[in-house]
């Protein structure tokens, strides 16, 4: 266990305690490198690319896109709900969402 | 008396040497991948720049601020109520407890789910328990979840499997039979990756992580890269990882090609093209630690494959950062100064996608 942790506190990006989770994302979902990676979501999001390391910066944006917090917010987007707005955000699809979306009658 | 710093064995045992002895050992391990995989060596700045990594006085370091890169695991949720066979903490709790766990407790920007036996083919006989959990899984997550296993070939050879152990072929002088073998068990094998993947992905999986390709030689490498083509092909959205098991792609076939280029003898620099190739997003390139050798050893000679790997890659490297590669010490528990170091130099000087 503290291996992986050690990565993620050295050289890591945060997760959803900032914005880890969208430029993996476009890492495996398009193959973009690092920087390529960065560089998209950072305009999408209209911040920086070193704010998506930022926890400050991060938090009340992502409370505020409803993209998923770290913390338990009561009502905040989580799990599907905040995966939909992350397809909307950096404009792409999501398989679990796809899924979700085809089984509503 | 010449200041000494504190560094550790590729064991992790506690050590002590000088800046000379570093600078050498750095050198020595630099020359000694530069040679055998045909690579450049490190430039003066970089090697400087690694002895600073390792002398620093911290306990822990970490990247330049902007520097971070998204971490992708293997194991993942198994680390926290498996066994320690899987490196697992034995803390009893579901699969979906785990994966929550990484994301909201420890910040994880990716997470996988993995069957406890962890390769390709004992996932087969309860494919609906995975394809259920994985269901649970994404409902939950936001984070990108991979569904990940070991392509692991060798479970298809005797006693384990159908077709006849190319070991004990190989013993009796049965070259060709061996490789008919090793060639059954390939088809068979991509096929299997390929019916699991196809069934994780209807229950919403984002993708699939190969962990240790290569693990039974070259036949392991061949059914890896034939199963990310199809699941390419099937799935155009599909995110896949395939990391290595060793440094150096051993031909246990000999003869085995994909693309027109022989598998076996191929250092990492020379697998990343063929795994984009064959369609995968990320390429998790392996330098093996060398457990008699110190860490600047280690991490000079992983630092310069894994620099060579990153500039002839057309996809992000994830490298592999586990007890035992990338400059990694070889043992259980490994240090948190050794990992750390270790992790800076990828980023900073190899310049890595991700770990």
């Amino acid at each position: 266990m503290g291996m992986p942790i050690s990565h993620i506190m050295t050289s890591g990006m945060s997760g959803i305690r900032a914005a880890g989770d969208l430029v993996a994302r476009m890492e495996l979902a398009k193959g973009m490198r690092i920087g390529e990676a960065k560089d998209y979501v950072a305009k999408k999001l209209d911040v920086t690319t070193d704010d998506l390391s930022d926890e400050y910066v991060m938090r009340e944006l992502r409370e505020e896109l409803g993209i998923g917090v770290i913390t338990s917010v009561a009502g905040a987007p989580k799990g599907i709900a905040a995966k939909m707005n992350i397809e909307k955000l950096l404009d792409l699809k999501i398989n679990s969402c796809e899924k979700f979306r085809g089984q509503l009658k | 008396m010449a200041t000494e710093y504190k560094l550790r064995m590729g064991d992790g045992k506690r050590i002590f040497m000088t800046k000379e002895q570093i600078v050498a050992d750095l050198k020595e391990g630099m020359a000694d991948a530069a040679d055998l995989g045909s690579i450049p060596d490190l430039s003066e700045d970089e090697l400087d720049k690694l002895v600073d990594i390792i002398t620093m006085p911290s306990r822990m370091v970490g990247v330049e601020q902007g520097k971070e890169v998204p971490v992708t695991h293997d194991i993942g949720t198994i680390r926290i109520d498996g066994d320690q066979g899987n490196s697992g903490v034995g803390i009893p709790s579901s699969r979906l407890v785990g994966a929550m766990m990484h994301e909201r407790a420890f910040g994880a920007d990716t997470m996988e789910l993995g069957h406890i036996d962890y390769s390709y083919k004992p996932a087969k006989p309860v494919i609906a328990q995975e394809m259920q959990t994985m269901e649970i899984c994404q409902q939950n997550m936001i984070v990108p979840m991979l569904y990940g296993a070991m392509p692991n070939m060798g479970l298809y050879y005797t006693p384990d499997g159908p077709f006849e152990n190319p070991g004990d072929l190989m013993k009796a002088f049965k070259i060709e039979e061996a490789r008919q073998s090793m060639e059954h068990s390939a088809e068979h094998l991509t096929r299997d990756i390929v019916w699991i993947m196809q069934r994780m992905m209807a229950s919403g999986s984002d993708g699939v992580n190969f962990d240790t390709v290569g693990a039974a030689g070259d036949g392991d490498m061949y059914a890896s890269l034939h199963a990310i083509e199809a699941l390419r092909k099937q799935f155009p959205d599909i995110y896949i990882e395939a990391g290595m098991a060793g440094e150096l792609m051993l031909g246990m076939h000999g003869e085995l090609e994909y693309d027109g280029t022989t598998l076996a003898g191929l250092w990492p620099h020379e697998q990343a093209p063929l795994v984009a190739k064959a369609g995968a997003n990320v390429f998790g390139p392996v330098c093996n630690t060398n457990t008699s050798k110190s860490a600047a050893w280690n991490l000079g000679r992983a630092v310069t494959f894994i620099k060579a790997a990153v500039k002839a890659s057309p996809i992000p490297c994830h490298v592999n950062m586990g007890m035992g590669v990338g400059g990694i010490p070889m043992l259980e528990t490994p240090t948190i100064d050794a990992v750390s170091r270790a992790s800076k130099a990828m980023v900073e000087i190899a310049g890595v996608d991700g770990i």
